[in-house]
């Protein structure tokens, strides 16, 4: 069994260090390759956390939709296809759910400060208020 | 930067006597930026009383730029003056590179004081009058850009709109990256494909926030030239409302400081064809598209070790991003259908 901290504990501590000590004496070109670092690390961090559940269920809602079984790989590509060949489209029962589950949980992972993805959190939020 | 710019300063000098007659010397030589094909240098060109700003565009190194396709510089340069001559806001081109210059491919031009950094154009309060008529000026100008005539220039290509779908489609087939949304999107590009049109105008190709230069007073400069064609005059119109260059500002969607409706009446009352909103966008998904790819292929770059940078490799993880606006234009009220 390895020890702690976890590699996700100290990958937070890095970039705790690039952004709080490394980027505050830098400047232009250097500020600027430190800050896209630190992103890049808090993506890693995003996805070590969430990457396994999220490709789980998109795996399942896949092979429901395309009823057989392979890797997530292999089943996007049999989508693509049925896509292309006009099999599937929006029409599709539960195609446009699956799309949009996966995108959102993509995108929640890579880009959750995205303004589209944002207007549309908080839309989903004012929703559900009475 | 470049192991060159010893020689620079000299190569600089002697290249611009033919224009500048005697300078004493070249000054305050600085790197704007360097993209992966072309990089920018701003310097002062100094004689005696008088001191020229300029900016030298060229390509990387002294080795002529190896592109598969896009316009040259020389052929930007000409765009530029021929820009100019429909009175398109572009700098003055004083001097097109030799061989015999040893400074590889590239243009001299006038430095032009101004602000292109988007979040600065779209929340600085120095451009909060400007905001209120830019979309505007963006029409009038896209407009004068449409009318430009430039023969010559080599690889400025002309494309009816399905040659440029399927030159994006050729891109994505051979990336090698299908994506469901992707797949979608171009099912409803190829049946919403509009009609070839009579005459092509010349198409800017990146007209959007980030290559515009602006001042509190106007729009100044028009940038980034190396994307022109002669297409559809609605693809500029589409390009410019995408999601991805409103800057998080997304209920303005001409560059996220205007709407389409002032976009528009500013272009047909400058000269240009009557809008079609349904084929503008058309072009909005197209080029929403093309921009995913564009992400898609530099993951790609990062992957093949071709451009290791961590800037590279993030990039590639922005597709997500054009797939959500994608799904948006395409499926709207899909969002929480489930």
């Amino acid at each position: 069994m390895l020890d702690k901290p976890t590699g996700d504990d100290l990958l937070l501590a890095v970039l705790h260090f690039l952004r709080n000590e490394a980027m505050p004496l830098l400047d232009g070109a250097a500020a600027f390759k430190v800050r896209v670092a630190a992103n890049a690390l808090e993506l890693v961090h995003r996805e070590i956390k969430g990457a396994g559940d999220v490709e789980a269920a998109e795996a399942e809602r896949l092979t429901a939709l395309l009823n057989q079984n392979g890797t997530i790989d292999e089943l996007n590509r049999v989508l693509c296809e049925a896509i292309r060949s006009g099999r599937m489209d929006l029409s599709t029962p539960g195609l446009p759910e699956h799309l949009w589950q996966t995108t959102l949980d993509k995108i929640a992972i890579e880009q959750p400060t995205y303004a589209t993805y944002r207007s549309l959190m908080v839309q989903e939020k004012d929703e559900v208020q009475p | 930067m470049n192991t060159l710019q010893p020689n620079l300063e000299q190569s600089l000098l002697n290249a611009l006597k033919s224009c500048f007659g005697k300078l004493d010397a070249i000054e305050n030589l600085r790197p704007l930026s360097g993209g992966a094909v072309q990089e920018t240098w701003a310097f002062e060109a100094v004689a005696q009383e008088q001191r020229w700003p300029l900016i030298l565009r060229r390509a990387r190194g002294t080795l002529r730029a190896d592109r598969t396709y896009g316009i040259s510089l020389e052929g930007e340069a000409a765009l530029i003056r021929a820009a100019s001559g429909e009175s398109v806001p572009v700098p003055h081109v004083h001097y097109v590179l030799k061989p015999s210059d040893q400074l590889g491919d590239g243009f001299i031009m006038d430095l032009i004081e101004g602000e292109t950094i988007p979040r600065r154009i779209l929340r600085d309060a120095s451009y909060a009058v400007l905001r209120q008529r830019l979309a505007a000026e963006c029409g009038s100008i896209l407009a004068a850009i449409h009318r430009v005539r430039v023969d010559g220039v080599s690889g400025l290509e002309a494309r009816q709109p399905r040659e440029t779908i399927e030159r994006i489609y050729q891109d994505y087939l051979e990336l090698d990256a299908p994506g469901p949304v992707f797949e979608l999107t171009f099912r409803w590009l190829f049946d919403h494909m509009p009609e070839d049109i009579g005459e092509l105008s010349l198409i800017h190709g990146d007209f959007r926030n980030g290559n515009l230069l602006v001042g509190p007073d106007h729009l100044r400069s028009v940038l980034d030239w190396e994307g022109a064609h002669y297409g559809d005059p609605h693809e500029d119109l589409g390009y410019l409302c995408m999601t991805s260059w409103r800057f998080g500002a997304i209920d303005k969607p001409v560059g996220g400081f205007g709407s389409r409706e002032d976009l528009y009446a500013a272009y047909e009352q400058a000269g240009g064809v009557k809008v079609d909103p349904a084929r503008a966008h058309f072009w909005e998904v197209a080029y929403t598209l093309n921009w995913g790819i564009q992400c898609a292929q530099m993951a790609d770059q990062f992957l093949r070790g071709a451009d290791p940078s961590v800037e590279r490799g993030m990039i590639g993880r922005r597709r997500s991003e054009t797939e959500l606006d994608l799904l948006r234009l395409l499926n709207p009220g899909g969002f929480n259908a489930g």
